[in-house]
């Protein structure tokens, strides 16, 4: 048992602030270096999507004849080069920059919040209910996802609204299932079976208990979560699918960039770059997030 | 003839992320040849580290200063293809819990066997044969039968039985018994250690039993160590120790027991505060905090470990309790 | 001492044959056939107001599921567990609920009983907000932090969080947090097991002291039989689920009619190397049986000294021998 002594400086009448686990873990996670960079460039690349495009002169869909396929030149003002429409290159990949990291936030919130609840509900209650709930999300997994983009395609067109729903659609059942599962193990722990033998209610032990302890693996999941969905989109535009023209995402991007290879490799560099930077930056976080959450350190 | 093992101001420290533990400070004791010392403690004691160090089985993060001699022969550091000549063979260790000290995935009888074809290189005929002879010395019934059973077929009390006889095995000098009966029911108990108190009167191995049942050792050790927060702080006779403790900490464990042997029920005297922290030890001595009999030169001073009769030792400044 | 003649002699608590059964395995893949755990095999006792009864036993004499099933914390529970004249069994789970008020539990674990993310204040605050949530924010954290200094803690410590707590700390707040409505009957579940022999004289002496206070009674259970002396009127041995011998705390440890009782009293190692090496020791063979497949009419058999053929074939009774001292055994008088 680890045993912390009153520490001397705090007078008698201050109420001592405790140390809580979210603050331990946060200390931890400012001593991983990968982390710590991996945050700092993601906040730069975020912000350079948000607010880069107005320090350009050019607007993303700036078609201009005069500009084909010109390589990166500062002087010129297109600090990443044009594409083979003459649009400049700098502004499209921090506008799909936008587009492709809001579709991962918001895809990934959506499936946290249908996963949370779904997973919590099927974990404590257990039984017939769970078994309903999981083996629905189990027929979804099923469900090919490309032929399932295609139909809404069809159906409803493209559209980038189109393109958070389907991604929501499919990634909430992982989320579920992680859920689940911590609630499952959570179910069991002493502090949840104290809080039933003092009288509080289920939906209560659930929302107070149960829902934040899962939070730890949640988050790292969560972090883990959007550079796939991002993946996912870029892929879906890739192959196109996705956002429409003139809308641009980075899968967009770098599939125009594929076919100019040879002749603009800029074009696919660039994107490309930011897509992989911005993945691994995810990716070092979400590992250094399970690091700092993990409780056997303790 | 040299002490089986003689162990000179040994330190075992820890590095934590939030800095450095020390789990064991200038700690000095030796076992001698067929004797059962006691090794006697709470958490932060520091006892277990000790030995952990003897053995080599410190954590990763853990290091070792100091000396430790077992049979004349300096150990303390010795790489483990030397140690393991030693460890198994002519010294053993057992734990608290025998259902995660045996392999799960082995038979007891290969478990047993591996240890005498590794150290006294029999064949696997000859080393079953003492193998299944050696789990009757431990009484475990039909013990030809068992001995091809996997450790989660046995009971707990067979368990720890058998890691008593994978210990024995090789006839060692030295047995080291970390908690032996913590874990079991109190019934069990009772048999592990009359095993224990029959192996020691007819074997001439010598035992250290780590323990914080001041009862176990009653009825098993000859000489006791008490432990405090990392080093020694009294030792002597087991007698003497129970009937006139020197130090306080000891006096207010023996007093702070519940024992069946009272007649009258009384309010149990209690040791006041918290077990020690090993990162916000008082100054002087480390037990000031909770010491019913401190005075100043406590707070300023640490008490040196010191000889104050014939093999009775105290880290107090108390010229007497 | 715990305090003298219970206040009143209607019972709290009567417990009628209780049983709790647990069926396991006999899936169609499962490697054992299915079989019943008889956790707890027809067990009765009556508590009253201000008492103590002591459970004690070992591997697999069912008292920590006793405790549970008392509390309802356990389905498949049968038999009756009456609460002031009223059958548990019969109310409904939103009437259940609000018994609760009334009858809470100490956990063996003292840190895994505390939720991590609570600080100290709101764990022991939330039966407040259970129970009477009417209390305004300001009184709520008067009563918990008067009942922190009460059972010992710094009231300022409030936001703290367990993980900041020794052992012994933590199980100040689990017992803060049972006392703080008041309860009528605290069931401790081990709650020393866990801690340093010198910390729990301090737990030990702290929960004498509330009762002597708040006036409860409480169920302890433990395998120690030196603390559950200390603590208990009464003492109920189990064994395999079946109560061996039931009878005041005197008269269980200075005459024990019960094979198993005389053989559990004995094992306990005395802290005093002459009376330990020189005592006349019971030592049992073998060891417990499965609760899987207990043997058949005393469940002791196996081991007991005692044992006959009409031991195999009949259940023992459980017999009163004389005012408040009960024993199930064919030889109790042997």
């Amino acid at each position: 048992m680890t045993v912390t002594a009153f520490p001397p400086s705090i007078s008698p009448a201050e109420e001592i602030k405790g140390r809580s686990l979210w603050s331990d873990a946060w200390r931890r996670l400012l001593h991983n270096k990968a982390a710590v960079v991996s945050i700092v460039l993601l906040l730069l690349i975020t912000l350079a999507s948000v607010f880069g495009p107005f320090f350009s002169d050019f607007a993303y869909d700036d078609v201009s004849w005069d500009s084909i396929s010109i390589p990166p030149d500062f002087a010129s003002g297109h600090y990443f080069g044009t594409d083979d429409n003459g649009r400049d290159l700098f502004v499209r990949v921090m506008y799909g920059g936008r587009i492709s990291l809001t579709v991962g936030i918001v895809a990934t919130l959506v499936s946290l919040f249908i996963g949370v609840i779904w997973g919590a509900t099927a974990g404590f209650i257990g039984g017939r209910v769970d078994g309903i709930l999981m083996r629905l999300v189990d027929i979804l997994y099923s469900v090919p996802f490309i032929f399932f983009v295609i139909m809404l395609t069809v159906v409803f067109g493209r559209n980038i609204v189109l393109i958070y729903v389907a991604i929501g659609a499919v990634s909430w059942l992982d989320m579920a299932r992680i859920v689940r599962g911590q609630t499952m193990s959570l179910k069991k722990r002493e502090f949840v079976e104290a809080a039933h033998a003092g009288g509080v209610r289920t939906a209560t032990v659930i929302r107070r208990h149960i829902i934040p302890n899962c939070l730890g693996p949640v988050i790292v999941y969560v972090t883990l979560t959007v550079p796939n969905v991002i993946l996912l989109e870029s892929f879906l535009s890739f192959l196109g699918l996705g956002v429409q023209e003139p809308q641009t995402s980075w899968g967009v991007l770098i599939s125009d960039g594929a076919r100019l290879m040879e002749s603009s490799p800029w074009a696919l560099i660039f994107p490309a770059v930011m897509l992989a930077v911005t993945l691994g930056c995810f990716n070092f976080i979400g590992d250094g997030l399970r690091d700092a959450l993990d409780p056997k350190d303790r | 003839m040299p002490p089986v093992l003689d162990i000179r101001d040994l330190e075992v420290r820890f590095a934590t992320p939030d800095g450095v533990v020390e789990a064991a400070n200038k700690v000095s004791l030796t076992v001698e040849s067929g004797e059962t010392l006691g090794i006697v403690g709470e958490s932060g004691s520091g006892k277990s580290q000790v030995f952990m160090a003897v053995m080599g089985l410190l954590a990763s993060n853990g290091r070792a200063t100091g000396s430790v001699k077992f049979q004349g022969e300096e150990i303390l550091g010795r790489k483990p293809s030397e140690l393991n000549k030693i460890r198994g063979a002519r010294m053993s260790m057992i734990f608290q819990d025998p259902m995660t000290s045996l392999n799960p995935y082995l038979t007891i009888e290969r478990q047993l066997t591996e240890v005498l074809e590794v150290h006294r290189g029999m064949s696997s005929k000859e080393a079953r044969e003492a193998a299944v002879a050696m789990l009757e010395r431990v009484q475990i019934p039909e013990a030809d039968r068992r001995i091809s059973l996997y450790p989660f077929e046995f009971s707990g009390g067979m368990r720890q039985r058998a890691m008593i006889a994978m210990a024995l095995l090789c006839q060692p000098e030295l047995l080291i018994a970390d908690e032996p009966t913590t874990a079991l029911d109190v019934t069990v108990q009772a048999q592990i250690l009359a095993l224990m108190a029959e192996l020691k009167q007819a074997g001439k191995t010598s035992f250290v039993v780590i323990t914080h049942d001041l009862g176990v050792v009653a009825g098993l050790c000859d000489r006791v160590l008490v432990m405090y927060a990392g080093r020694v702080v009294e030792s002597g006779p087991v007698r003497d120790i129970f009937k006139s403790p020197q130090h306080p900490y000891t006096a207010g464990l023996l007093a702070s027991m519940p024992r069946l042997d009272e007649t009258e029920v009384h309010r149990l005297a209690t040791i006041p505060g918290q077990p020690p922290n090993l990162q916000r030890l008082p100054p002087g001595c480390a037990f000031s905090d909770r010491c019913p009999r401190v005075f100043e030169l406590c707070h300023r001073e640490r008490p040196p470990l010191a000889t104050f009769a014939p093999g009775r030792m105290k880290a107090c400044h108390l010229p007497h309790l | 001492m715990p305090s003298a003649a219970p206040l009143s002699s209607a019972p709290l608590l009567s417990v009628q044959d209780l049983k709790v059964h647990f069926h396991l395995g006999g899936g169609w893949f499962s490697r054992h056939k299915a079989g019943v755990v008889k956790a707890v095999d027809g067990v009765s006792f009556d508590l009253k107001p201000g008492e103590t009864l002591g459970l004690v036993g070992e591997s697999g004499c069912g008292k920590t599921t006793l405790g549970r099933a008392v509390l309802r914390l356990l389905p498949n529970i049968d038999g009756r567990v009456v609460w002031l004249g009223e059958d548990l069994a019969k109310l409904d789970p939103e009437a259940m609920r609000l018994k609760r008020r009334e009858m809470q539990i100490v956990f063996q674990d003292p840190l895994a009983a505390l939720d991590p993310r609570m600080t100290v204040g709101e764990i022991i605050g939330e039966p407040l907000r259970t129970f009477q949530p009417q209390l305004s924010n300001s009184e709520a954290k008067a009563k918990v932090q008067a009942m922190m200094a009460r059972v010992g803690l710094l009231p300022r410590q409030v936001n703290r969080y367990p993980h900041e707590f020794s052992g012994g700390q933590c199980q100040r707040i689990g017992i803060a947090r049972a006392m703080i409505n008041h309860p009528k009957l605290v069931v401790c579940d081990e709650p020393v097991s866990a801690l340093d022999v010198s910390i729990q004289a301090q737990i030990v002496n702290l929960l004498m002291d509330l009762q002597q206070e708040f006036g409860m009674s409480m169920i302890f259970i433990s395998h120690n039989l030196s603390v559950v002396r200390h603590i208990s009127h009464r003492i109920m041995v189990l064994y395999l689920g079946r109560v061996a011998e039931l009878a005041g705390r005197d008269q269980l440890y200075r005459q024990p009619r019960h094979p198993y009782t005389q053989a559990l009293i004995s094992a306990v190692p005395i802290p005093d190397p002459d009376l330990e090496r020189q005592k006349q020791r019971i030592v049992l063979t073998g060891d417990i049986p499965s609760p899987l497949n207990p043997p058949s009419g005393c469940a002791f058999r196996t081991r007991c000294p005692k044992a006959t053929e009409i031991c195999a074939r009949v259940r023992p009774d459980l017999l009163h021998i004389e005012t408040g001292h009960q024993v199930a055994c064919h030889h109790w008088d042997e």
